[in-house]
């Protein structure tokens, strides 16, 4: 299939989620969430580059009532392949994995990832044990999955989403750590 | 070989943590850990996590704190080398942490490949601005680590504990 745009495809991702709280990986995938509609409920890694799925993990225990969606690339999810075993052994049902495949290094010079036809991320996340790993190939399954963020079912899910850059802007949330985090818990209502 | 241990130290670190309501410590399993992750795994107030290797620790503790949990950490020595960069999602949040870490490549180790890590250890997590404590025998474990949790949880600090292999007792191997 054409790889989807990445920003319309996030957009459409995210268009129906609802309370859903969302953690972005550093570099592209934060300027496309952010382009997409910043609210509070979105936490972005501007760094700790392998952390956005553990971050989710975290989240997606500490709030078992609501949906987790992780927005991230293929390279930063391949410095943290581990962390697909440590989820599938946790096995959290409200959180998706959705990584923005676009096989390359989009931030350092577009050199390609080993997602760039070697790595089968779908392959390595069902091989640690999520079940649920799928390739999105289709707007059809680009939906179903946006529909399954806005009402949250069984979990957890891996989604590899195949995407093309097409010179898109940089739109940059806030990079301030300690205000972002605050932020997205008082948008839970925890006091800081 | 028996350090300075015997008394239940890893039941006063694990009474701590529930004291203190951490929901999620997450462990790369080691086996000075091993009764305290026993302890972890059969409390229903806590959820343990095992970890494939020590950095997803901080990514854990710090999805935990924005949703409202607690994380706590436990490694050993040598995984705190693994942790380095990931160490700067506490500091770059101010994310509250805790971590307790069993020494090796100390007294009595006879594995050369523990030693490097363990001399760097304390350094490393100072480094990356943990506060770094260290408990020598096992009446000091559970005053040490309630402080440790006090400073991390309540002052929103980073802190690390370091258990000295002679509290722990060093590992033994027949050839």
């Amino acid at each position: 299939m054409t790889p989807f745009g990445r920003r319309g495809a996030v957009a459409r991702l995210l268009e129906r989620r609802g309370d859903a709280l969302v953690v972005t990986g550093l570099g592209t995938p934060t300027w496309d969430v952010a382009a997409a509609g910043d609210t509070d409920a979105n936490f972005y890694l501007w760094g700790a580059m392998g952390a956005a799925a553990m971050v989710g993990l975290g989240l997606a225990m500490a709030q078992p009532n609501r949906r987790v969606v992780v927005v991230t690339g293929d390279g930063e999810m391949l410095m943290g392949l581990g962390s697909l075993a440590t989820i599938a052994v946790a096995a959290p049902q409200n959180l998706v994995i959705a990584v923005l495949n676009n096989r390359l290094y989009g931030e350092t010079g577009g050199q390609p990832s080993h997602a760039d036809g070697v790595t089968d991320l779908v392959a390595v996340a069902q091989g640690a044990g999520i079940a649920d790993a799928r390739r999105i190939g289709s707007a059809e399954a680009l939906e179903g999955l946006a529909d399954e963020i806005g009402n949250p079912g069984r979990g957890p899910v891996f989604a590899d989403i195949p995407v093309t850059d097409g010179g898109e802007a940089r739109v940059l949330p806030s990079r301030d750590g300690p205000w972002l985090a605050r932020r997205f818990r008082a948008g839970l209502a925890l006091q800081n | 070989m028996d350090g300075a241990g015997g008394e239940n130290w890893p039941a006063a670190i694990h009474q701590v943590l529930a004291r203190y309501r951490v929901t999620q410590v997450g462990y790369v399993p080691d086996a000075g850990h091993a009764a305290l992750i026993r302890m972890v795994d059969a409390d229903p107030s806590m959820q343990g996590v095992v970890l494939t290797t020590e950095e997803e620790g901080m990514a854990l503790a710090t999805g935990a704190w924005l949703g409202g949990g607690r994380g706590a950490l436990l490694m050993q020595s040598s995984g705190v080398g693994n942790c380095i960069n990931m160490l700067s999602l506490i500091k770059t949040c101010r994310v509250p942490f805790l971590t307790i870490v069993t020494m090796r490549g100390e007294w009595g180790e006879f594995n050369p490949w523990q030693i490097p890590m363990g001399n760097a250890t304390e350094a490393a997590l100072g480094l990356m601005d943990l506060q770094v404590l260290r408990a020598g025998t096992a009446a000091e474990v559970g005053p040490m680590v309630e402080g440790a949790a006090r400073l991390a949880y309540d002052g929103g600090a980073g802190v690390a504990v370091l258990l000295s292999q002679w509290l722990i007792g060093a590992k033994e191997f027949s050839e």
